[in-house]
Formats: structure tokens, C-alpha cells, sequence
């Protein structure tokens, strides 16, 4: 049987047109590398922050970036490197785990709506219709004002704002791919259809996945960021980006670096995901791929 | 197309129920309940009860759900519990700081982007081109509330060209002064959005056969571009345009709070830390009205403007 859904798949496996894009795209190296760096640094925040990003030193309050402290204190007198550092990795987690969930849901939901069809589709795409008819930041500040502050809710929070342009972006080639006749085929050998919509059309349609997973994970951290800033983010002490603008506002004609930084931070995570995502989408697009 | 808009002002109808049936649940996520949310953990017992009383919370979900549903479609969105005004009394009162904010994000976006987004299909793959994607690129990943925080930085605190505060003014000349930073913020957000619409839209069109056939007719460059190619290209960019009202939306709540400007941001802010549930209830569902509302109209301006929409549906 394995050796049967091994060449009833491989005929879809191509030489991956994304590798191939993203070598002949320059311009996404600067987002490759730009992540890597962040992802590394929030991987190693603890073993190259200065200063334990929590600990509070009165006498060096809202000092100027200098020699001893490369991007200033904040009014509490904490080391903001050491924040900004420690701050990627709630940034990142957040980002990543509310897009890994919406994913999962997401695409379940878009691949069983595209291949059932009938009325369950029509369910399910008349909720996503719903959904995407409340404004993503309010829809996230609604849910994470219910649930109250925590890094868990404000998980769930996001996912839940991402989960309709997934099940949208699945369902799409789900009913393309359906239509082929290896799934005929599948079908005629009497596989379940759990089996033919997990392992006959999710690996065709995964890459359409992924990248649309890298563009809503800078929509995810900008929501994560515009959160935190009215005040429902990870609460404090935690070191959040967001968090850290928010308390460098009420300073900000005095001690400008407590939000530029924190606002740099995150405009580079967000660019590089987007620059990535745009590469991405382009190699799969056959629209834009031929015209390059 | 007289059916065509009737059958798709029926489909708003569907939508508004069950997006109020979403936000019913919503409501009800909170631990505990409302009543405790409200009053915290210390309050009363006969506080509470009088409360979930006054919010219909003693009731069975069906009875709560089915007076809720006829409370919101009759307009009766509830009373804020701070003001003791009703939620739509409260929105009428800001509206305006808002809409103002959004016309003028709109017109900077228009003015601005659909020229970038023409400029760059037309010298594709050229410096332009770069420019103007690198550009959108950096206006679409700025976060609403971090492009206004700098914006202010540069040019209220250190060119000290702008108020810091938009403070509520009669003189219109500070009116002005008092919009320009946060309009130019969500302007530029917005004009990054439109660049790229536009942009690809261009490409689109310029592809098409009719437009081959008018450049071998010989018809100027200049007017190819802007009768033949930018007249149908504005199409699909209408539609996007009318989408992305509920980013407007976001990132006009982002920006009033920065710029501490009157308007439904510093509503929601305020219902939010006085933890008036009645508030942010109402408030979801005439934000969610707005976007279904505005989502019908594009529709129906699509279809009036390109005859194939009615055929097709």
C-alpha cells in the first residue's frame, strides 16, 4: 500500500520552484537574513543580554544610550538592550505559535470545506465571510479583553483573528487538486477520505500554505505589538516590544530611545517576514514567475 | 443589476446575524461573567445580582441570545456603564474625528498611491519600479501605532512643527494643524496599500490584447497609460480600497490613541480600561455593521462599474 501512494504523489513533486525563486531573488536574502539574525538573537537572549532585562537600577534611570548602557535605560533604570533582546522572544513565540494554530485550523477547515463541498462548504465559508468582516486589531482586542492578559489568551487571541484567511487559502486549490485523477484514482481504491485530504491533497497544496504562514506571522507580531502598546499584551515586567513603547510613550519628550528602539525592532522583524513572504508568493505565483 | 443589488443586499442580512451571534459568544468568554468582570472580585452579593439583572445575565442563554439579537437589530445597543449614554449616543459624538480622519487617510492614499503603483508597472523591473515596491514595502510593515510614534518624534517633538496633543479646538486653522501628522500617518499606510493594488492591477491590464492593439494604432503613450490602461486598472483597486476599510479602522484607533485625538480609538480605549462590557459590545458590533456595510457597497459600485459582475453571479 505505502509503495501505492509513494507513485500516486511523487508525479507532484517537481524540483521545488521556490528554492529555485529564492535563489534567482536577491533581494529575499536580505529578509532571509535579517530573520536569522533576529531568530538568533531571541534564541540566545540570556547567554548575550548585558543585564538581566528585569533588574532595576534607580540610580541609572532614563539615562542616554552610552558606553556602559549601548541603547539606554528606561525609567525603572532596566537595561533596554537587555529588554529588546529578551522582548524578540515573546514576539516571536506569539508570532509564530498563533500562526502555527490558526495554520492547522485554518487549513483542516479549508480542506474539508474544498473537498466535501455542499453545505458544509458553504457553512464554513459564510463563517470565514463573518469572521473577516470584523476588523482584525478590534476582533484580537475584543477577544483578548474577554480572556484577560496572559501570553496564552493573547495566543488564542491572534489565532483567532488569522484563522479565515486560511481556511480560504486552503479551500482554493483544494477544489483544483480534488478534480485530478490521482484522487480519482485514491477514491477508487477505496482510500477514506481522511486519507485522501491528509495524505494525497495537504502535501500538493502545501506550499500555497506556507507562504500566506509567513506573511499573516507579520501581521501576527504587528497585532501582537499594536496590543501590548493599548495595554492587553503579556503583562508586565515581562519585556515586550510592544510593552516597552507603551511605557516609553508617557516619556517620550525626554528620553526618545525608549520607543525608537522597541519601534525599530519591530519594524525590521516585520519587514523581513513580508520581504520573505513576497518572494515566496512570487515563486509560487505562475503570474509573476514567468514575467521574471 | 436592479436584481443583482437586491440579491446582494439580502446576503448582508445572514452576515449581520451571525456576526451577532459571534460576538454574543464573545461576550460570554469572559471567566466568570460580566457582572463579576465589571464589579470585581469584592463586590456584593446583592451588587451582582442586581447587575446580572440589569444585563438580562439571570436569564437562559436562549432568552439572552434571542433579546440580544432583537435588542441589536432594532438599534438598542445598550448604555455605557461609565456614561449612563447610550453606545450609539457615544459613537455620534466621536464619529466625526474619525470619519475626518479616514477621508483624509483615503485622499492621501489616492492622491499619492495610485501614481507610485502606475509609475512602477509602466518601468517594471527598473529603478522606479524598486523605488515605489520597496517603499510599499515598508508602508505596509510599519505597525499603525510605531509610524505615528515616530512621526510624532520627528516632527511635534524635535522639528516642533506640529502639536504634540490634538487637543479639540474651534480655530480651524489649529483643526488643521492638529490632523495633519495623524492623517499623513494613516495616509501613508494607505498609500502603500494602493501603490501595490494598483501596481499589479496595471500589469494586469497592460497585458490585455486591447491594449496592444491600441499601441500598434499608434495612440500616444501617455494616453494609453492613463485612458486605456488606468481606466479599467481602477476597477479591482476600488474593490481593495473598500476592503481594506477594517484595517482603516484599526489603524485609526492606533493613531487617535498616539496622537491622543478624539475619536472611536480613545472610546474603545476608555471602555476598555474602565471595563465597561456593555461599551466594547457595542462598539464590536457597530465597527462590524461598518465593515459589512461598506463590504455591500463595494460590491454594488463593482458591479456598476464593470457590467460583467451582474452576468457572472
Amino acid at each position: 500500500m505505502t509503495d501505492a501512494t509513494f507513485s500516486l504523489t511523487t508525479p507532484e513533486r517537481q524540483a521545488n520552484p521556490v528554492l529555485m525563486a529564492l535563489r534567482r531573488n536577491r533581494f529575499s536574502w536580505i529578509g532571509i537574513g535579517l530573520l536569522a539574525l533576529i531568530l538568533l538573537a531571541a534564541l540566545l537572549a540570556p547567554a548575550i543580554a548585558p543585564d538581566d532585562p528585569l533588574k532595576q537600577n534607580i540610580l541609572h534611570r532614563l539615562s542616554p544610550p552610552s558606553a556602559e548602557f549601548w541603547l539606554g535605560t528606561d525609567s525603572y533604570g532596566r537595561d533596554v538592550l537587555s529588554r529588546l533582546l529578551h522582548g524578540a522572544r515573546i514576539s516571536l513565540s506569539v508570532g509564530f505559535l498563533s500562526v502555527l494554530i490558526a495554520m492547522v485550523v485554518g487549513s483542516a477547515l479549508g480542506i474539508m470545506a474544498g473537498y466535501i463541498g455542499g453545505s458544509f462548504d458553504q457553512l464554513v465559508m459564510g463563517l470565514v465571510d463573518v469572521m473577516l468582516s470584523f476588523p482584525t486589531l478590534l476582533l484580537g482586542l475584543m477577544v483578548a479583553a474577554m480572556l484577560g492578559a496572559s501570553f496564552e489568551n493573547l495566543v488564542i487571541a491572534i489565532a483567532i483573528t488569522e484563522t479565515a484567511p486560511f481556511v480560504r487559502v486552503a479551500r482554493a486549490p483544494t477544489i483544483a487538486v480534488k478534480r485530478r485523477e490521482f484522487i480519482e484514482a485514491g477514491k477508487s481504491m477505496g482510500f477514506s477520505p481522511l486519507r485522501i485530504m491528509g495524505v494525497h491533497i495537504l502535501p500538493n497544496i502545501l506550499s500555497d500554505i506556507v507562504v500566506v504562514a509567513s506573511l499573516w506571522m507579520a501581521s501576527a507580531i504587528r497585532t501582537e505589538a499594536s496590543l501590548a502598546f493599548i495595554g492587553l499584551g503579556v503583562p508586565p515586567p515581562a519585556a515586550t516590544w510592544g510593552g516597552m513603547i507603551r511605557e516609553g510613550f508617557d516619556n517620550i519628550l525626554s528620553a526618545w530611545w525608549l520607543v525608537v528602539f522597541p519601534s525599530l525592532a519591530i519594524l525590521l522583524t516585520v519587514l523581513a517576514l513580508n520581504i520573505l513572504g513576497d518572494a515566496l508568493r512570487d515563486a509560487i505565483d505562475p503570474k509573476t514567475r514567468s514575467g521574471r | 443589476m436592479m436584481q443583482y443589488a437586491i440579491r446582494r443586499l439580502l446576503l448582508a442580512i445572514p452576515i449581520l446575524i451571525a456576526m451577532l451571534t459571534m460576538v454574543f459568544i464573545l461576550v460570554r468568554l469572559v471567566p466568570g461573567d460580566a457582572a463579576v468582570a465589571m464589579l470585581g472580585d469584592r463586590a456584593s452579593d446583592e451588587a451582582l445580582r442586581a447587575l446580572r439583572a440589569e444585563l438580562g445575565l439571570d436569564q437562559s442563554i436562549a432568552v439572552q441570545y434571542l433579546r440580544f439579537i432583537t435588542d441589536m437589530l432594532s438599534g438598542n445597543f445598550g448604555h455605557s456603564s461609565v456614561s449612563g449614554r447610550s453606545v450609539l449616543e457615544e459613537v455620534a459624538l466621536v464619529l466625526p474625528y474619525t470619519l475626518e480622519l479616514a477621508f483624509a487617510a483615503v485622499v492621501i492614499g489616492t492622491l499619492f498611491g495610485i501614481p507610485l503603483g502606475t509609475v512602477a508597472a509602466c518601468r517594471r523591473n527598473q529603478w522606479p519600479d524598486y523605488v515605489s515596491r520597496l517603499l510599499s514595502l515598508l508602508g505596509l510593515s510599519f505597525p499603525g501605532f510605531v509610524s505615528a510614534i515616530l512621526m510624532l518624534l520627528a516632527f511635534a517633538v524635535w522639528l516642533q512643527w506640529l502639536p504634540v496633543m490634538s487637543r479639540a479646538t474651534t480655530d480651524p486653522i489649529n483643526h488643521l494643524r492638529n490632523l495633519v501628522l495623524p492623517a499623513l500617518n494613516l495616509g501613508l499606510i494607505m498609500t502603500a496599500y494602493i501603490a501595490r493594488v494598483t501596481r499589479s492591477s496595471m500589469l494586469d491590464v497592460m497585458g490585455e490584447d486591447y491594449i496592444r492593439t491600441a499601441r500598434a494604432k499608434g495612440v500616444r503613450p501617455s494616453r494609453l497609460i492613463l485612458r486605456h490602461a488606468l481606466g479599467n486598472a481602477l476597477i479591482p483597486i476600488v474593490t481593495v480600497v473598500g476592503l481594506y476599510f477594517g484595517t482603516l479602522i484599526g489603524n485609526s484607533v492606533l493613531t487617535e490613541i498616539v496622537f491622543t485625538r478624539p475619536g472611536l480609538g480613545k472610546l474603545i480605549l476608555g471602555a476598555l480600561q474602565s471595563r465597561d462590557y456593555t461599551m466594547l459590545q457595542g462598539l464590536m458590533v457597530v465597527f462590524a455593521t461598518f465593515v459589512i456595510l461598506v463590504n455591500t457597497v463595494t460590491d454594488l459600485v463593482y458591479a456598476l462599474v464593470d457590467p460583467r459582475v451582474s452576468y457572472a453571479k
